[in-house]
């Protein structure tokens, strides 16, 4: 069970969230005017590593809030939040 | 006739409450303070159970959480029965009842007993084995493993007792309180730590309270006098809690782990009744200190698991801590100086020692130099090569072991005993330890693994990290403890401690006998009855990895996960193999450290909070008139409402009909509702439907339908748009949350520019969805100043009105193609709202409907249910509701995956009406479609989504997902049932008034 550090909140525990996939992965902005395959890579194309991941999560039993979550998924090591639009910190 | 070994008084046992226990029927007496185990050892009982595959008489082996052999049932027969506990664990109070498990009809006399004898049948991967071989074989198999199989019996009426759950938050948790963890625990809440202390044991201390060996010293006293005094310091400590009885089940990343706190277990079963039984802890801890001790290791060798045969350890706790000798006639086997520890606390007590078997060549420790003085018999290089006795240890037979240790020479030596005390070294109790995700490595001197990499705030001390000696656990303990403290001096830093230097180990994983190993049976894992030779036989085939070799033989896979024995296991590979125990790692230790019950992990979540439910404001109504209810999400509805012994089909149908001839009332709280403001709002809708929106007049209403991103239906309902930058939207029953949640999504990662606020407000509202021909006449009655004509209150529209004082929200929309009128008010008005209706309607025969005439009726009209109709592979066009995509509008979600390849099939299964020639059919939903009968294997072309008799068309009607179905229009197809082929015709969707005149009837 994580503690997660909710960059609105504090530490909460990881109950109170939902992880939302990977994050960085922005809508088009024309989605009319993509091909086929492309439209593909963005709606159904993920990782899944062995690593440092980045990925969405959602306090929803929380504030509700969306921010982003740096994390080593082999350890489970958060290694860095931050809040939407922001941008990922160096690693 | 039971024989009384109760040697001499003991502080912790209380002498003056004597307790009367019932075990396996016959009753026996204990003191306060005895467990199940000490009070059975001190009645000389040692036979309590059988082992699981060769039903071996087995005994008490241990003195703690670890026990592998004497797992009860107590109190069998009641609601409050438990199986397998741990008879080391239960502590008695009169009227405890246990029993022996898995034997029978007896531990005494048990008839799988004659597995022992057909043991050359049950070797390594046997049931592996049997799978695999041919299936027919199996039903045979399968009877007597069945029949042979069982760890305890399960409870068959509900539990009485009450179990909770707390979450504790501190800043440094020590888990065990033995000397170390009792020193860690006060210098830390000392320096203003907010400290737990936990320890599994209704007393703390650990094995140091009973530590009396004269040669080891704390400031001139005995380990033991010396940790008394420090624990009477800990009243006058603040900042410290302690907690016993609290074994600590798991150790989860982030410092969070959770506990079992036993509150009631040692209590008559007087006193236990409206207490809370067991407490689930859930610790978070800024800093974890592990101080869970070390285990003891048995040796191994041929027939090393009778009645009587113990770990050296636990004899002297039921020496020194219960005042209970295990024999009249003692014997230890040791490859260290614990036994002499433990022949000395016996001899001090008068209990007799007839002799110490020691496979080293020689100790000139002090304590062993004062057991010889004693003039115990101690038999230097010599090993146990067999064992006698049936129910119960009788003899021992030594013979002396070679330079090498993989042999015995010489003359056999008989020795006649009652108590085997067995000592092979001190394995580092790591499991929570490795638990948190932190790794061990292999300390080749000591021959055991110790925590190396930390991956949280955590620290070993004591013997579970690795320090055996009270020496070196003061000097470790005092350093990490300023390490992890940040503190410069402790309580520990003066502290004199001289200790007896023990200076010769001998380590043999599997001590050889006279006979080969093929004919000898040296336990491994004694619950689940795994030998050597089951291990070397795995090894032989072929198996490597130390899991494999676990499953395999099942190795460490029992309740106590091998705790005894895992050591050996390993080292015994690695001896074979030829490999070093470093390079083998261990397997992995699972949650929970000891089994936890049932109740303490659902806590309070049963019965009724089990899946906890939302009722309407009108439910007390709905009960009062006798609905039966449906679950819908969390939601329970009124389903229907049937009268006079009706039928569920009986007041559906009656229901349906009076609602299209007369007058029906819903009650549609349920439905999500979601409050949309800000500038933005217009905008935003435009993006999540896929209809415009931004015509939308203010005081009128739409209906709505929502895509995933992928193209396919996600939700509908109808939102109204209350005033320029305010909208109320409903969502499915079901969907609500979900809704909210993706919208929210959107708002904040990818459109965060648009200004607008959602809020569900949901339980805010009560709606009662008035329908039928006579709905207009019964809301006139109720708000007699409000103009209904169709000019100032069209369909699709929204009026503000106040039925006497309370205000209203009127929607004049329609799910059941009647006309229609939905009335929200606060919730809390909500059951008088309904009343007023009821009321109102009552010359018009208002008829009260469930969520299964909705159904019905929205079925006649051709309208979806998403999650019945649509199953996250239909998309609009799918559903023929092409009508509702939004041709002009550049985006929104889902829309570009509406013309993906994919999507765009003709061949897709397409929503279609289907009617059965015979009208008095009606499909079953979920039924299969297919269009040939005489052809196998057929394809199926799609199923049945919804089914009903319709009232009104007086014919059974059903909705369904068909491939290519919008072309096959009046086309014959087939639903195969079981018995029957169901001939049917496809057609229009829409089956009652498909100009929808009743709309404005
Ligand atoms: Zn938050």
């Amino acid at each position: 069970m994580f503690l997660i550090n909710c960059p609105y909140c504090g530490e909460r525990d990881q109950q109170e969230f939902k992880a939302g996939g990977e994050a960085h992965i922005e809508r088009p902005k024309q989605p009319t005017e993509l091909s086929d395959d492309e439209w593909a890579e963005y709606l159904f194309m993920r990782k899944n590593i062995k690593g440092v991941q980045f990925e969405r999560w959602n306090h929803a039993h929380g504030c509700r809030k969306w921010f982003n979550m740096v994390r080593d998924t082999s350890n489970d090591e958060i290694k860095a939040i931050y809040k939407m639009g922001e941008k990922p910190p160096a690693q | 006739m039971i024989k009384n070994l109760r040697v001499k008084s003991s502080e912790y046992i209380d002498e003056t409450n004597r307790i009367s226990f019932k075990f396996n029927g016959k009753t026996y007496h204990g003191f306060k303070g005895d467990t199940l185990a000490s009070a059975l050892l001190a009645n000389n009982v040692h036979l309590v159970g059988r082992s699981f595959k060769y039903h071996r008489p087995r005994g008490i082996m241990t003195s703690g959480s670890e026990e592998p052999n004497a797992i009860v049932q107590v109190n069998p027969g009641t609601n409050r029965t438990e199986p397998n506990v741990r008879a080391t664990e239960v502590e008695i109070y009169e009227g405890l009842e246990a029993s022996s498990q898995n034997c029978w009809p007896s531990v005494e006399f048990d008839i799988g007993g004659i597995n022992n004898f057909l043991s050359p049948f049950f070797p390594a991967g046997f049931y592996y084995k049997t799978f695999m071989w041919p299936a027919s074989f199996w039903e045979k198999y399968e009877f007597f493993i069945r029949h042979s199989a069982g760890l305890g019996k399960s409870p068959t009426s509900s539990d009485p007792d009450i179990y909770d759950h707390r979450n504790i938050h501190c800043d440094v948790l020590v888990v065990g309180a033995g000397i170390s963890g009792i020193l860690a625990a006060k210098n830390a809440a000392k320096n203003n730590y907010k400290t737990l202390l936990v320890d599994e044991k209704n007393e703390i201390g650990g094995s140091t309270i009973f530590e009396n060996n004269e040669f080891n010293k704390i400031d001139n006293k005995t380990p033991s006098e010396w940790l008394k005094k420090e624990i009477e310091e800990l009243k006058n400590i603040k900042n410290l809690e302690i907690k016993t009885r609290t074994s600590v089940a798991a150790y989860h990343q982030y410092n969070y782990l959770l506990a079992r706190e036993n509150l009631t277990d040692h209590l008559e079963a007087k006193d236990k009744t409206n207490k809370i039984r067991q407490r689930l802890l859930k610790l978070r801890a800024k800093k974890v200190i592990l101080a869970t001790g070390a285990l003891e290791r048995p040796l191994i060798f041929n027939n090393n698991d009778r009645p009587g045969i113990m770990l050296s350890s636990a004899v002297k706790k039921y020496s020194e801590f219960y005042g209970v000798a295990c024999g009249s006639k003692n014997i230890f086997f040791t490859n260290n100086d614990s036994a002499y520890e433990s022949a000395l606390s016996l001899y001090n007590k008068g209990i007799n020692v007839e002799a110490i078997i020691d496979i080293r060549e020689q100790s000139e420790s002090k304590i062993v130099k004062k057991v010889k003085e004693a003039g115990i018999k101690i038999y230097w290089s010599y090993s146990i090569v067999d064992t006698t006795g049936y129910k119960r240890l009788n003899s021992v037979s030594i013979m002396k072991l070679s330079n090498d240790g993989t042999s015995v020479t010489g003359s056999k030596i008989s020795i006649s005993c009652d108590c085997l005390g067995v000592a092979g070294g001190w394995t580092p109790a790591v499991h929570l330890y490795t638990q948190s995700g932190s790794k061990l490595k292999f300390d080749e001197e000591k021959k055991v693994f110790v925590p190396n990499q930390n991956t949280s705030e955590q620290i070993s001390v004591g013997s579970c990290g690795g320090d055996f000696k009270i020496d070196e656990i003061i000097k470790n303990l005092n350093q990490k403890l300023k390490d992890t403290l940040n503190i410069k001096e402790t309580d520990l830093d003066n502290i004199k401690v001289e200790i007896d230097q023990e200076n010769s180990k001998r380590n043999i994983w599997l001590l050889p006998s006279d006979k080969p190993l093929g004919k000898t049976k040296p336990f491994v894992d004694y619950q689940n009855d795994a030998t050597a030779k089951d291990i070397k036989l795995a090894l032989r085939e072929g198996f490597r990895s130390i899991e494999h070799v676990k499953r395999y033989t099942t190795t460490g896979m029992g309740t106590d996960q091998g705790k005894l024995g895992n050591m050996h296991a390993l080292g015994i590979i690695a001896d074979t193999a030829g490999v070093k125990m470093g390079e083998l790692g261990t397997t992995t230790f699972r949650p929970p450290y000891t089994p936890l019950t049932f109740g303490t992990i659902v806590g309070r979540n049963v019965g009724k909070f089990f899946d906890i439910f939302r009722r309407t404001p009108m439910n007390d109504w709905h009960v009062e008139n006798k609905a039966e209810f449906e679950n819908v999400g969390q939601w329970k509805r009124a389903w229907y409402y049937p009268i006079n012994g009706e039928t569920m089909h009986q007041a559906v149908q009656r229901e349906s009909k009076a609602a299209r001839e007369s007058a029906g009332i819903l009650d549609a709280s349920t439905l999500g509702k979601i409050d949309i403001q800000g500038s933005d709002a217009s905008e935003f809708l435009n993006r999540v439907y896929t209809n415009a929106w931004s015509k939308l007049a203010i005081g009128k209403c739409r209906y709505g339908l929502m895509l995933n991103e992928d193209g396919m239906v996600y939700d509908d309902g109808v939102t109204t748009r209350l005033g320029e930058n305010h909208y109320i939207m409903t969502t499915t029953t079901g969907g609500a949350a979900n809704v909210l949640g993706k919208l929210e999504d959107y708002l904040q990662t990818e459109w965060p520019e648009l200004d607008v606020y959602l809020t569900s407000v949901t339980d805010h509202y009560a709606t009662a969805s008035l329908c039928g021909p006579n709905s207009k006449k019964i809301l006139k009655k109720i708000i007699p100043d409000l103009d209904l004509s169709d000019e100032n209150f069209p369909h699709m529209s929204f009026k503000e009105a106040n039925i006497g004082s309370i205000q209203c929200r009127i929607m004049r929309i329609s799910f059941t193609g009647e006309h229609s009128y939905e009335i929200n008010v606060q919730a809390s008005y909500g059951k008088d709202l309904w009343k007023k209706c009821m009321e109102a309607g009552q010359e018009f025969n208002i008829t009260p409907y469930g969520t299964e005439t909705m159904h019905l009726l929205r079925a006649e009209k051709g309208f979806i249910i998403v999650g019945q109709d649509t199953d996250g592979t239909m998309t609009p066009i799918d559903l023929q509701m092409d009508w509702i995509v939004s041709k002009k509008k550049y985006d929104f979600i889902g829309k570009r995956s509406l013309y993906r390849s994919d999507t765009m099939r003709e061949d897709r299964k397409q929503l279609v009406g289907l009617l059965t020639d015979d009208p008095n059919i009606v499909l079953e939903e979920g039924a299969q479609i297919v269009s040939e009968l005489n052809q196998s294997p057929v394809e199926m072309l799609g199923h049945v989504t919804s089914s009903y008799f319709s009232p009104n068309l007086n014919k059974s009607i059903a909705l369904a997902v068909v491939r290519g179905g919008k072309d096959l229009m009046g086309k014959k197809l087939f639903v195969p049932m079981e018995n029957k082929n169901i001939n049917v015709t496809v057609a229009h969707p829409v089956f009652y008034d498909e100009k929808n005149e009743r709309l404005n009837a």
